[in-house]
């Protein structure tokens, strides 16, 4: 066994009451292990984490010049913390502290005093091994940068850096559209209120452009992160809007008199059409226009350029460029949101062939005040008023195939309640008929909600999905479906289809996990460090997750994530310097090969490689190193492994430290 | 290894615990009084990651006769991946230890979450009967270290 | 073969004269007409490059060293031997920017009794992965035999057989390190069973068990990285089929976790720095063979 001549160990045996000395003979295990190299104080008492049992070992500590501690005891998970406070009280370094789990891992699960307090002395032997080759760990600090990045400004976003400001730090919000306001724009109507989505929302977004504290970086997208918690270092690309944002007032005469108009609208969902300068919708923030490149005839001919004359301030530029904006952060919450998917795989339901067949979210656009039927609700293929209406739920979610995802939406239920109950309340003389799996109602006032809908309402809920959607001759839609409850295959003719369709992470995430090193799930939705724990933060420190980005919800649960997302980033921001675990890796220079299957394996990004000078032994040269961030490095020693040279190691837990375990356990 | 005085061989086993959820299953077991025998000796680790091949050739070196290795689920894991990678390693030296000819058996791998006290308790009584059936580890050990 | 000599000596000559490289890393004769060695070569010796039958050797590795030194340096690989600068490339272990790669064709090598090499009977074809410039040749490489045939009769054997079989084998080894000292996936610069530190150097088997840790580990630490360049066997003075227990983790990666050569791309990640969340659990080594 390797003994460090120098350490001078102090073993002290717990009694825990009767608990370890009920099965373990502790004054026998204190006598034997004061036998083992580099011990020279050994001594048991009834309980070593109380007042008297930790001043045992301070006064220990300082009489006999003791440079680490042994404690026989309950679990590391249990007391580590306090021996560990206690030792530097006395003046050692805390990580000169080992354990020896006598306790759950031994008295309480062996009913034979022999063979307990045999195992207890071969446990102590091994921490007291473990320890002759611990070396004091310091811990690094790092100082926090106090200001947070927000990626999307949805609701999500928009909660998150409202609260952020709140608590007095600065905050970023990049959008990647031209205003912030995400899905809950484009909304009508929300469940189970029924109140109007941009009536709660437009204060917000005002809100958050107004705040002092807010910076919005909208049409923007992040290009770039490095660094590490409280440190990262951010490039965003402010794309190229064509339009002096600094001089223009929104006044929108230039959106009025574009020649080019043919466009189909995005926030309509490609309901109409919009011009090639256009804003997006009346309330967007910033309420600046933006010219669409591809559809704009000065970038298609090079000709017209009437905006330019219209402007009265003389905003439009078209010789304008991306531009990298570069800032630091503390802290990053990714708030990308999600999109339905798309349902042109889903022939059976005619959506590519009919205009009378539309998603959920293309029926908002229609029921909206403001949308392009000023809410009346129409045929899309002839504007006239429809009887019938038809919904088929679970559009691509709770599916087993390729086209389908595994998961369910969450929020179609209930979506699918309020536009039948809207409907229903507007226009009594339309039927409407609801095809489902389940109806999926916990939350609060949610199923009162679903059964307002079918009871006062008179929705007719059918159980069962629809097998194909056809056009008749007459123009209307023919729907085959089954009636599971009664058995019996349905044929309705309607005039209209509404799939509720699935919906799914942006597109965007994927990018941005791997910038973030933050992990995504096989369905693209970001993971969180702990399901049930941790379920705001991301596996990676510093950054947090909030919205449907994280998993599908709803508005009040987005709301609340973003709520809970901006505390921990304001119980992150609040600290002035990170104290990072010690325990992590390090690279042994003149070992390391720069071969990078270290860095290949690190969960964390932490590892790098620099070109750096060594002095091997008298030879100088240059070589490709692994520098481990020990900021970013959480321990858990994936690399030290993959490492064939053993350059990598973890203070802690060195290869040396494990051997010398395993050594005494086998003796 | 040891063979006590009624000529009953105790065999020295030596566990891996993850110290985010095998070890904490392990003091689950402890506080629940799940026994199992006393000749399974638990070293704590990280993550199952840092368990390294020549670690467990050194226990057999030195004189064990099982070593198993307990992590999170795979899926559950502390630092998200690292049990994926064990879960390859392993596979790889057990495969080769088998291919030299040496009892597969001796050697495994168990996920066992922090909830799962009971479960660890169990896997430990019956790697230990299994190692005590195969007798003492003769093919691997350094001769030197006779008892 | 010797008009094939000639024409890479030409061309190497061509590459030392317009300052291409200042080095060339080929085949020198030695003492016996079997006994061809890796070395250096300058404008001054380039005529002492032979090119034979009875160059087995896979020169990649030395470009380790020689791809440090002051000047540019040329290379002559056999297609096979382009597999092991391509995972050194992909380890850093050689500066892609200064050496010149001379692909020059095979047509299966000997050894001293003048049969076809223990690789050259698993032939990997005449394709050079990575190469600034391949030579033309008529020579065809021979054909490929199943590499996993010796690997699959010893997995068909009882474990008690196979102790005996690798006991017998590995109490031959001296521990010259001549395997470790020629294999290209050996790159380290200070070896664990060197380190102190590591708490597992040694120096001699001191005993049964340590013959086969040190190539239990060695054969790990090359998985998934081993091109299956059969140089460990070539060398090794004692006549260990070394080869047998990479191709044992060849086999069992491609069974496991997918085929994957090492060395294919410049670009690829090692099956053991890599996984995928459905991997096989290693129970599965204790079902193998119960059926």
């Amino acid at each position: 066994m390797e003994v460090n001549e120098l350490q001078k160990i102090g073993v002290f045996v717990c009694w825990c009451g009767s608990n370890i000395a009920g099965t373990v003979d502790v004054a026998k295990v204190a006598e034997t292990l004061k036998n083992e190299p580099g011990v020279v104080f050994s001594t048991d008492y009834q309980y070593m984490c109380s007042e008297a049992g930790q001043l045992i070992i301070k006064n220990a500590i300082k009489d006999n010049g003791l440079t680490g501690i042994v404690v026989c005891s309950c679990s590391p998970r249990m007391h580590e913390a306090t021996f560990r406070k206690t030792a530097e009280a006395a003046g050692l370094n805390p990580y000169m502290v080992e354990i020896a789990n006598v306790r759950e891992q031994c008295s309480w699960i062996h009913k034979d005093m022999e063979e307990g307090t045999e195992k207890a002395i071969i446990l102590g032997r091994s921490a007291v091994a473990k320890l002759n080759l611990n070396t004091p760990l310091i811990a690094g600090e790092n100082p926090v940068t106090k200001r947070a990045l927000v990626i999307g400004g949805g609701i999500a976003g928009i909660q998150t850096a409202l609260d952020i400001a709140d608590a007095g730090f600065e905050v970023d919000i990049v959008e990647k559209k031209q205003t912030i306001g995400g899905k809950m724009a484009q909304l009508d109507k929300t469940f189970p209120t029924l109140d109007c989505a941009a009536c709660i929302l437009t204060p917000k977004m005002v809100d958050a452009s107004a705040n002092d504290k807010i910076t919005l970086y909208t049409y923007s997208e992040v290009d770039n992160v490095s660094g590490f918690v409280g440190n990262f270092t951010v490039d965003i690309r402010k794309k190229a809007r064509y339009i002096n944002t600094d001089v223009c007032t929104g006044c929108g005469a230039c959106t009025e008199k574009c020649p080019s108009r043919k466009t189909p609208n995005e926030f309509n969902m490609g309901l109409d059409t919009r011009s090639a300068i256009f804003i997006p919708f009346a309330q967007a923030i910033p309420n600046i226009p933006s010219i669409d490149k591809n559809a704009c005839l000065h970038f298609k001919t090079g000709k017209c350029g009437i905006c330019q004359k219209t402007c009265g301030v003389n905003a439009i530029d078209f010789e304008q460029e991306d531009e990298i904006v570069t800032r630091e952060y503390g802290a990053i919450v990714a708030a990308t949101g999600f999109n339905p998917i798309k349902v042109d795989k889903f022939d059976e339901f005619q959506y590519s062939q009919s205009p009378d067949v539309v998603t959920s979210l293309e029926l908002e656009r229609i029921m909206n005040a403001a949308g392009p039927t000023k809410g009346k609700l129409v045929r899309p293929s002839d504007h006239k008023h429809p009887t019938d209406m038809v919904f088929i739920q679970c559009v691509g979610s709770r599916g087993e195939s390729c086209r389908e995802k595994g998961y369910c939406s969450k929020i179609c239920c209930m979506y699918t309640a309020k536009h039948a109950m809207l409907i229903r309340d507007k226009y009594p003389d339309v039927n409407v008929h609801v095809f489902y799996i389940d109806v999926r109602t916990p939350g609060k006032n949610f199923d009162e909600f679903y059964r307002r809908a079918v009871e006062e309402y008179g929705v007719d809920y059918i159980k069962g999905m629809v097998g194909k959607v056809s056009t008749r001759s007459n123009g209307r839609l023919l729907v085959q479906g089954s009636d599971l409850l009664a058995n019996e295959q349905l044929l309705l003719e309607t005039d209209m289809v509404v799939l509720a369709t699935a919906i799914e992470p942006d597109e965007s995430v994927k990018d941005l996990a791997t910038m973030l090193t933050a992990s995504i799930d096989t369905n693209n939705f970001l993971t969180e460090a702990h399901a049930k724990l941790r379920p705001v933060e991301s596996p990676t420190a510093g950054v947090f997750l909030s919205g449907v980005c994280q998993g599908p919800k709803d508005i009040p649960e987005t709301v609340a994530q973003a709520g809970a997302a901006a505390s921990k980033v304001i119980g992150l921001l609040c600290k002035d310097k990170l104290i990072a675990n010690p325990c992590v890796a390090k690279s042994e220079e003149l070992l390391c090969s720069g071969c990078s299957v270290c860095a290949n394996v690190c969960p964390y990004g932490a590892i790098t490689y620099e070109e750096k000078e060594v002095n091997d032994h008298g030879v100088r040269e240059t070589r490709r190193l692994a520098q481990v961030n020990s900021a970013v490095c959480q321990g858990c020693g994936a690399c030290t492994v993959a490492c064939p040279s053993g350059a990598m190691d973890l203070q802690g837990f060195s290869t040396r430290q494990i051997m010398a375990e395993v050594d005494a356990i086998c003796k | 290894m040891q063979i006590n005085e009624n000529g009953e061989f105790r065999p020295t086993i030596v566990a891996f615990c993850c110290n985010w959820c095998s070890y904490a299953g392990a003091d689950l077991a402890g506080s629940s009084r799940a026994s199992y025998p006393a000749d399974v000796k638990i070293i704590r680790v990280p993550c199952s990651c840092r368990v390294n091949p020549m670690f467990i050739l050194r226990a057999f070196e030195r004189g064990a006769d099982g070593v198993i290795l307990c992590g999170c689920h795979p899926g559950d894991c502390h630092y998200s991946t690292g049990n994926y990678y064990a879960r390859r390693r392993m596979t790889m030296l057990f495969g080769m230890l088998d291919y030299l000819g040496i009892e597969k058996e001796r050697t495994r791998v168990e996920w066992v979450s922090a909830a799962e006290g009971a479960k660890f308790s169990a896997t430990m009584n019956e790697f230990v009967s299994a190692v005590k059936e195969l007798g003492p580890n003769r093919k691997l050990r350094d001769l030197r270290c006779k008892n | 073969m010797q008009k094939l000599r000639d024409e890479i000596v030409a061309k190497c000559k061509a590459l030392l004269e317009d300052g291409t490289v200042d080095r060339v890393i080929g085949w020198e004769k030695g003492l016996f007409d079997y006994d061809c060695s890796p070395a250096t070569f300058t404008k001054e010796n380039i005529d002492e490059l032979v090119y034979n039958e009875y160059c087995g050797s896979n020169l990649s590795k030395y470009l380790v060293k020689e791809s440090k030194a002051e000047g540019n340096v040329a290379v002559l690989l056999k297609p096979c031997d382009t597999y092991s600068l391509n995972e050194l490339l992909l380890e850093h272990r050689v500066k892609k920017e200064k050496i010149f790669v001379l692909g020059i064709p095979c047509g299966g090598m000997k050894d001293e009794k003048g049969e076809l090499l223990m690789k050259c009977n698993t032939c990997k074809g005449n394709e050079h992965k990575i190469a600034d410039e391949v030579m033309d040749s008529d020579l065809t490489v021979p054909e490929a035999r199943d590499r996993f045939e010796l690997v699959e009769k010893l997995d068909g054997m009882t474990p008690e057989e196979r102790f005996a079989f690798w006991q017998g084998e590995l109490s031959k080894c001296i521990r010259c390190n001549a395997c470790r000292n020629v294999c290209p996936a050996c790159t380290c610069l200070k070896c664990v069973f060197d380190n102190h530190a590591s708490g597992i150097d040694s120096k001699a088997n001191a005993d049964s068990f340590e013959e086969k840790m040190f190539h239990i580990i060695r054969a790990f630490h090359v998985a998934g990285r081993c091109t299956d360049c059969g140089e460990c066997s070539r060398v090794c003075p004692q006549g260990i089929p070394l080869h047998l227990f990479n191709r044992k983790y060849i086999k069992e990666i491609n069974e496991l976790y997918g085929e994957y050569q090492a060395g294919e791309t410049e670009d690829s990640r090692p099956p053991l720095a890599n996984f995928t969340k459905e991997d096989a659990e290693p129970s599965v080594i204790y079902e193998k063979g119960r059926d």
